[in-house]
């Protein structure tokens, strides 16, 4: 691997150039070359390295804007109009705005999870050195397959990852400084910026999980983890109970630690939200899960938290009112969000206890993690015993607050769903609360009918309190986050997959703003399982499959397998586990497929674009590390759906299935030029409804490489899902069949007749063996 | 007509170019009969919004009398229309038609050309507010909402009305429409 900083001093060396005295040699790098595959054409690409490959993408699925704003106002020339044709001061049009907006959220993203990675990396090299093996997956050769991929390198102990982390870090500066006023002007070169910001995040990703699982203990792609208890109704309020919230484990690790070393696990409730939750169950299934994102303001204004202690991403900027709203503290464990708080780090742990304790502070920022653990427990203990019997929130008779409700529908105009609140209240102000409980699955917990509604009406406690009897009763299993697939696992599928015969894989990531609540994800993850395609998940939406169950009380993660097999349910964890799912696509191609891997980006991503029928579905997108994420899967190729208010993210990457001149592929054979059908047909997909986006899910799965069988099973998902939420057969077979063998048998009579109405003439689809990349090409014809 | 322009979410407000409130149902109607080729696009929240006709699926169904009006339904909405016999609306997803709109060189459904006038109702607030939103900045189609809140990125939209009013509204354009005016 590579030594960095690596300084040499001599008092006097004699050569047969001379005598050098007090000689100092300084070198940034040296490369042990003990990886023996050669170094690949693309390492640690540049900004414009892939841009040619960015543009093969992009002149198929060509973006359509959807202009969230008409306006830039990112300068002083500003604001500007960019409305129709219109261009700004600086000469900008309404295009590469929109396509700028996007490379900025991309590199938010990917800034996030790098200085995710950064911390971590500093404080467990700090703390386990930085020669630890990184050992992060069992039955595994092929670790970090981003980084080999993207860097060139092949780190094998934590330390190494600090090479790949510090490109990540330059590569953003670069690409932020690209969205600066008078800098790129063209919208498909922002596009592709974004790509990079995509592909970058991919790297940061795996380096931060890869590290916290090789350190702490984290499970090493086990398809058996264990389980662990999530829910609202896990938690007993009657121990002191501590929120941790956010995406960083390690403060938690050091909460969890103390616990355990002064035996007070069984008398102290630890509680995650979000990916932190997921970190803590990896780290010890005895920490709670209780929920998503959408859980953050209802559980804080339950009161059941005695302490909440933030890290960071996705925490609700306005915790301090909120803590101060139920009377208790918050510790802020992350520069990234001081909140304000006095910075306690160096302070004795009992002056920070007795200050929080005793309200003089009502926070304390302390950013050392393994000083947390001992504050927290501390506080939480002496805070519940103060709160007494009055801790949990109870608003009274809700049928009198209901009463003060005036009807101007403003909380309605506030809610991202346009949730029936104000019917709610007036069926509440004549005593039937059901209509309020039943907003809670529905709530994504922003909070924002509170902050518009006039009579200052506590909304969300009140939906809470109608659905009380529900909540503490719901307590679920699931399956902790496994981390990586395992190189086994990937001999075993990489060929089904690739052919086809596995339908596909599906990958159920990101946030928690459902149009209609969680039990969304749930349906389509059961759905496909039942289809024997391969389930992935993280992140929120890890959480909310678990939180449905069937009419036998069971849910998913207690019917299906968690091993990366057809109809297997994988939860590889949080957010940064996000690199595992793409690392399984990568892998598919190196291990399966033998394409070198090091620094050969372009032909792998070809491989997996080509072959691999996986589908990325982030139901609930909503954050800036969700662009970035599948930022990165369409730069590999992989067709992201995101669900309604995806469509906030102002552009999809759409392909137009009758422009048959967008779809011809080399066939690597003879390096002719062949029409394949618009497989996979878009790479960016806002779907409306749920059911739209099944369909579009297993239609989004073919690909130009599957075998007439793969095709056929393929098809045949299609063409069900189709007729059962259509209505009818889809008017686009004719598109996707290729050859009589690709119909699915039982189906054949109805499929040929809509063909022949079309006009459909066999292997005019051509089966080649496909590629974008003209170096490909083995032989010409 | 109490029109008001209360966009359907406080914060989706309008830029410099937002929508003429369309004064009176007979406008609406004019604005769509004097069309060539129009085009109704009803989304997938068609089924919980009430009209006169029953919902607003039926209220398409009706206004597909009107022979020279092509309906298009989104999301998984064609089911719908199946399962009520009606077989001759056709099926896209929303921004796939966003893009096929703003391209003049899209032949339509039939082949026979692009639509001149395109009317949207039955969506999300916020995904009718994005697809006009493109219309508006990519192409120079006449845009027309018939929801019940103010859509700022269409060209002409009815304003906010209570829903009896609206109801009211959306007959009379579409028996407007019957009576080909």
């Amino acid at each position: 691997m590579a030594n960095r900083n690596v300084k040499l001093k001599f008092d006097e060396l004699s050569s047969t150039l001379g005598t050098f005295k007090g000689l100092e040699i300084q070198i940034g790098r040296i490369m042990d070359e003990e990886w023996e595959e050669p170094m690949g054409p693309t390492p640690m690409p540049s900004v414009s390295t892939l841009r040619s490959w960015d543009r093969k993408l992009l002149n198929r699925y060509k973006p359509f804007y959807m202009p969230f704003c008409d306006l830039c106002c990112l300068c002083t020339y500003g604001k500007c109009d960019l409305t129709g044709d219109k261009k700004g001061a600086c000469g900008i049009s309404m295009p590469a705005q929109q396509s700028r907006i996007v490379l900025l959220a991309c590199c938010i993203g990917a800034a996030t999870h790098a200085a995710h990675g950064r911390h971590m990396l500093n404080h467990l090299i700090q703390e386990f050195g930085k020669d630890t093996p990184l050992v992060a997956a069992l039955n595994t050769n092929v670790e970090a397959p981003h980084v080999r991929l993207v860097c060139g390198i092949k780190p094998q102990t934590i330390g190494d990852l600090e090479e790949a982390l510090d490109y990540v870090e330059t590569q953003i500066v670069q690409l932020v400084a690209a969205a600066h006023t008078g800098q790129e002007g063209d919208n498909i070169d922002f596009e592709s910026k974004a790509f990079h910001a995509g592909m970058l995040d991919h790297v940061a990703l795996e380096v931060a999980d890869l590290m916290q699982i090789a350190t702490l203990g984290l499970p090493k792609g086990d398809p058996e983890a264990p389980l662990a208890e999530l829910g609202y109704g896990t938690i007993n309020p009657d121990k002191p109970v501590i929120m941790c919230i956010g995406h960083n484990v390690l403060p938690s690790v050091d909460i969890i630690d103390y616990l355990m070393d002064h035996d007070l696990f069984d008398q102290v409730e630890v509680g995650g939200l979000c990916c932190t939750a997921h970190d803590m169950s990896r780290y010890n299934k005895r920490s709670k899960i209780v929920g998503p994102i959408s859980w953050q303001l209802k559980f804080i204004k339950s009161g059941i938290p005695d302490l909440i202690v933030v890290d960071e991403q996705c925490i609700r900027t306005d915790v301090m009112d909120q803590a101060k709203l139920i009377g208790v503290p918050v510790l802020a464990t992350s520069e990234k969000s001081c909140l304000g708080l006095p910075d306690r780090t160096h302070d004795p742990a009992e002056a920070v206890v007795n200050d929080l304790i005793s309200g003089r502070s009502p926070g304390a920022l302390v950013t050392e993690p393994r000083k947390v653990g001992e504050i927290a427990v501390k506080t939480a203990m002496a805070v519940r015993k103060r709160r007494g019997e009055k801790k949990l929130v109870d608003l009274g008779d809700l049928k009198e607050i209901a009463s003060k409700c005036r009807t101007c529908m403003e909380c309605i105009r506030a809610c991202p769903n346009t949730l029936p609140i104000m019917d709610a209240m007036t069926a509440a102000k004549e005593g039937d609360y059901g209509p309020l409980a039943e907003l809670n699955d529905l709530c994504v917990g922003c909070g924002r009918c509170e902050s518009a509604c006039p009579a200052d009406l506590p909304i969300l406690t009140m939906i809470t309190q109608a659905s009380k009897d529900q909540l503490v009763n719901e307590k679920y299993p699931i399956r902790v986050g496994r981390g990586a697939i395992q190189d086994v696992e990937i001999r075993e599928v990489g060929s089904p997959i690739v052919f086809g015969e596995i339908p596909g894989v599906v990958a159920l990531v990101g946030c928690a703003n459902y149009p209609a609540g969680g039990g969304d994800v749930a349906a389509i993850a059961e759905e496909f399982l039942k289809r024997r395609f391969i389930v992935v998940t993280s992140g929120c939406s890890a959480m909310n499959i678990a939180m449905t169950r069937d009419e036998e009380g069971q849910n998913l993660y207690e019917k299906y397998p968690g091993n990366f097999d057809a109809g297997g349910l994988v939860n590889v964890g949080s957010c940064v586990s996000n690199g595992h799912i793409t690392g399984a696509a990568i892998k598919i191609a190196n291990i399966f497929a033998k394409r070198p891997l090091r620094a050969n980006y372009e032909e792998i991503a070809d491989y997996i674009y080509n072959r691999v029928g996986a589908v990325g579905v982030a139901w609930g997108a909503m954050s800036q590390k969700a662009a970035s994420i599948a930022a990165g899967c369409w730069r590999l190729g992989i067709p992201v759906v995101v669900g309604p208010h995806g469509s906030k993210y102002r552009r999809m990457l759409l392909g137009d299935q009758g422009k048959e001149e967008d779809w011809k592929v080399f066939n690597a054979r003879d390096g002719q030029e062949v029409y394949v059908g618009p497989a996979p047909e878009h790479l960016f997909y806002a779907a409306e409804t749920l059911e739209e986006a099944m369909v579009m899910i297993a239609k989004l799965a073919m690909r130009p490489n599957d075998t007439s069988k793969g095709r056929a099973v393929k098809l045949s998902h299609y063409i069900d899902l189709h007729k059962k939420h259509y209505g009818a057969m889809p008017d686009d077979l004719h598109l996707f069949v290729r050859r009589g063998q690709d119909v699915p048998f039982t189906m054949k009579d109805e499929i040929m007749k809509i063909l022949e109405a079309k006009g459909w003439v066999e292997d005019r689809i051509a089966s080649p063996d496909p590629t974008l990349l003209d170096r490909m090409v083995r032989r010409r014809e | 007509m109490a029109a008001k322009m209360n966009t359907g979410q406080t914060a989706e407000i309008a830029g410099p170019k937002k929508a003429n409130v369309v004064p009176n149902p007979d406008v609406a109607a004019k604005l769509i009969s004097r069309a060539k080729r129009p085009l109704l696009v009803i989304g997938s929240e068609s089924t919980a919004v009430k009209t006169k006709d029953g919902d607003l699926v039926d209220t398409a169904i009706r206004v597909m009398r009107n022979e020279k009006i092509t309906v298009v339904a989104t999301g998984h909405l064609v089911g719908e229309f199946r399962r009520r016999g009606v077989t001759k609306a056709y099926s896209m997803g929303i921004f796939v038609l966003g893009k096929h709109l703003s391209d003049p060189d899209w032949r339509g459904f039939d082949g026979l050309g692009s639509y001149d006038a395109v009317v949207f109702a039955g969506f999300p607030y916020y995904m009718e507010w994005l697809v006009e939103s493109g219309l508006k900045n990519f192409s120079s189609l006449r845009t027309i909402s018939l929801e019940r809140s103010y859509q700022p990125n269409a060209e002409w939209s009815l304003g906010w009305m209570p829903e009896p009013d609206w109801k009211d509204t959306v007959d009379k354009i579409v028996s407007r429409l019957e009576e080909g005016k």
